[in-house]
């Protein structure tokens, strides 16, 4: 149920994201899944590709300040109500979220899930549990 | 070791008798020697007759920076060019700069007083000096260079710049001591840690001279701690005679002034008034020795205290504290002084961020705005926003509870903000330019 992602620090400056993104693809890294949010100075962005220690070693190179964080990825299919049900899974056990982010490839009907929360082991168990289907890294 | 057992430890009596036969002596030297002097005493109705103890050292006119600017370069010589041995020139901040000239006796001091320093510090005649000082017209480097040779130690002169090469040869020469500005040691440290290298397996350096800028306590722990070496601080200025004014001992409870070549007063900047014993004020310094351009109550602009009781060391020299500002470089920030080595002191008490800072001052309307700039170097705060919103208040609140008002505080990417292997600057007051 673990993914790994990086979190990378990223100011709110002209080029940054470029740049950050430039690095990856010098480095011939695929990004898999990204996020980040509007803020004002500065933000954190997370990522997820298909060599995260390639990843992290490249961006301490040029100066990004990154971390390795351990995620819950979990699959949903693509039609209605599949996400509620396993949102309201979590809430009925009191899962505290702190952020999510999704990404489906096109013309899968999947969509791959990714949840930071508190206790990774007992959010791991519930959705295996609960048969949620994991969302495996390839 | 005390380089100079007599005049490091006089009795306080000892010492005053000397420093006013001194005094005087200077003074009717520069009044017959230097015409600038002659005339400007002449017209302030001061005569070199009217010192009869050393307070009478106040009736004399100060000296001031601008003063050696209009005459520069050599108006204020006291002997002939010919009889010069040494010019350097400090970095003027507009246009021409400072030129300071040393004679053949005077050479011998601003060595003398080096050695004293580099033995406050603590080094000794075995240890392998770097100095990473830029050598050329600066006087830090030579002077450190001369004053850790007098002391018997073998000096690499490394100069500034190309940090990846100084660190090599701080490792392959094992230097013990090192000696540059506080910001470059840090800059050292940086790229050392960036090659792979474990400081302290790797690396012979035991002691750190600093000087050259100021620092805060807690910039000279951060080096303590990066570099594992024992740091001190020492302080001179091209203007007097460079590096040799005064350093600190092991003790680190003030740098030792060489009271019997550098008679020290200290005045409010305003009032131009002594200020009273333990009082904070601007610090102006005589020449009582040098002969070829010696400075009268030179007005430094460096803001210290002064402390005459004698030190545990064993030396009886006044010890002034680490430079807390420049009576120039206080920011005045809606109506409240700042000094930037406050904000050096805040900011190096908290782990989470980067030694570097920058300082930037603008004003909107009526308004200032004082913008504080770390880079965040702690990647475990990335695991949320919230700690790195946590941290950004954390700077923000432990700014004000120093300085009294608000800061804008802003995280920035590591490595991001400007690096110095010189003197650092890391102000920028843009309403200067309104």
């Amino acid at each position: 149920m673990k993914v790994e992602q990086i979190a990378v620090f990223l100011e709110n400056r002209k080029g940054r994201l470029c740049k950050f993104a430039q690095v990856l693809y010098d480095a011939n890294i695929n990004i898999k899944g990204m996020y980040i949010a509007d803020t004002t100075d500065y933000g954190i962005l997370r990522v997820i590709t298909n060599d995260n220690e390639k990843a992290v070693k490249v961006l301490k190179e040029n100066g990004f300040n990154t971390t390795v964080t351990e995620l819950i990825g979990f699959k949903v299919s693509d039609k209605p109500g599949e996400m509620h049900k396993v949102l309201k899974l979590l809430n009925d056990h009191n899962v505290d979220i702190s952020y999510l982010y999704s990404y489906s490839e096109i013309g899968s009907n999947q969509a791959a899930i990714l949840i930071k929360v508190e206790d990774n082991e007992f959010v791991s168990k519930l959705l295996i549990d609960n048969k949620v289907e994991p969302f495996i890294e390839k | 070791m005390i380089y100079d057992v007599k005049h490091e430890t006089m009795s306080r009596e000892e010492l005053e008798v000397l420093q006013l036969e001194r005094l005087k002596k200077i003074v009717h030297y520069v009044y017959e020697k230097v015409p600038f002097y002659k005339r400007k005493y002449d017209l302030a109705g001061f005569h070199p007759d009217m010192i009869k103890t050393l307070k009478d050292i106040q009736k004399i006119p100060f000296t001031e920076k601008s003063d050696l600017r209009d005459n520069y370069p050599y108006g204020l010589l006291a002997v002939p060019i010919s009889k010069l041995k040494r010019i350097h020139a400090s970095s003027g901040t507009s246009g021409k700069p400072t030129v300071v000239c040393y004679t053949e006796h005077d050479m011998e001091i601003w060595k003398d007083c080096c050695a004293r320093v580099c033995g406050q510090a603590g080094l000794e005649p075995d240890d392998i000096v770097q100095v990473c000082f830029g050598y050329g017209l600066f006087t830090g480097a030579l002077g450190m260079h001369q004053g850790a040779e007098r002391i018997g130690a073998a000096v690499i002169p490394a100069s500034a710049g190309n940090t990846e090469r100084q660190v090599m040869l701080l490792k392959d020469l094992k230097a013990t001591v090192l000696v540059s500005t506080p910001s470059y040691a840090l800059r050292i440290a940086e790229i050392a840690r960036k090659l792979g290298y474990d400081i302290k397996k790797d690396f012979s350096l035991r002691l750190g001279l600093f000087g050259s800028e100021s620092s805060s306590e807690e910039m000279h722990a951060e080096i303590a701690k990066q570099l594992n070496i024992f740091t001190t601080d020492n302080y001179g200025l091209s203007e007097v005679i460079g590096p040799g004014v005064s350093g600190e001992c092991y003790k680190k409870n003030g740098m030792h002034i060489n009271e019997d070549h550098f008679y020290p007063e200290l005045i409010n900047s305003d009032t131009l008034e002594p200020v009273k014993p333990g009082e904070i004020g601007e610090l102006v310094l005589t020449t009582l020795t040098k002969d070829g351009m010696p400075v009268i109550r030179y007005r430094t602009k460096d803001i210290c205290t002064l402390d005459y009781s004698p030190c545990e060391c064993g030396r009886t020299t006044v010890r002034m504290s680490k430079i807390l500002g420049r009576s120039d470089d206080m920011l005045i920030i809606r109506g409240v002084n700042v000094f930037p080595s406050q904000i050096e002191s805040v900011l190096m008490e908290i782990p989470e961020i980067g030694s570097q800072y920058e300082i930037i001052v603008t004003r909107e309307g009526n308004m200032d705005k004082l913008e504080v700039r770390v880079e965040v170097a702690d990647g475990s705060l990335l695991t949320d926003y919230k700690k790195l919103m946590d941290l950004h208040q954390k700077v923000q609140h432990n700014l004000r509870v120093i300085l009294q008002i608000d800061a804008l505080v802003k995280l920035v990417e590591p490595l991001s903000l400007k690096r110095f292997e010189g003197k650092a600057n890391r102000v920028t007051d843009l309403r200067k330019k309104n």
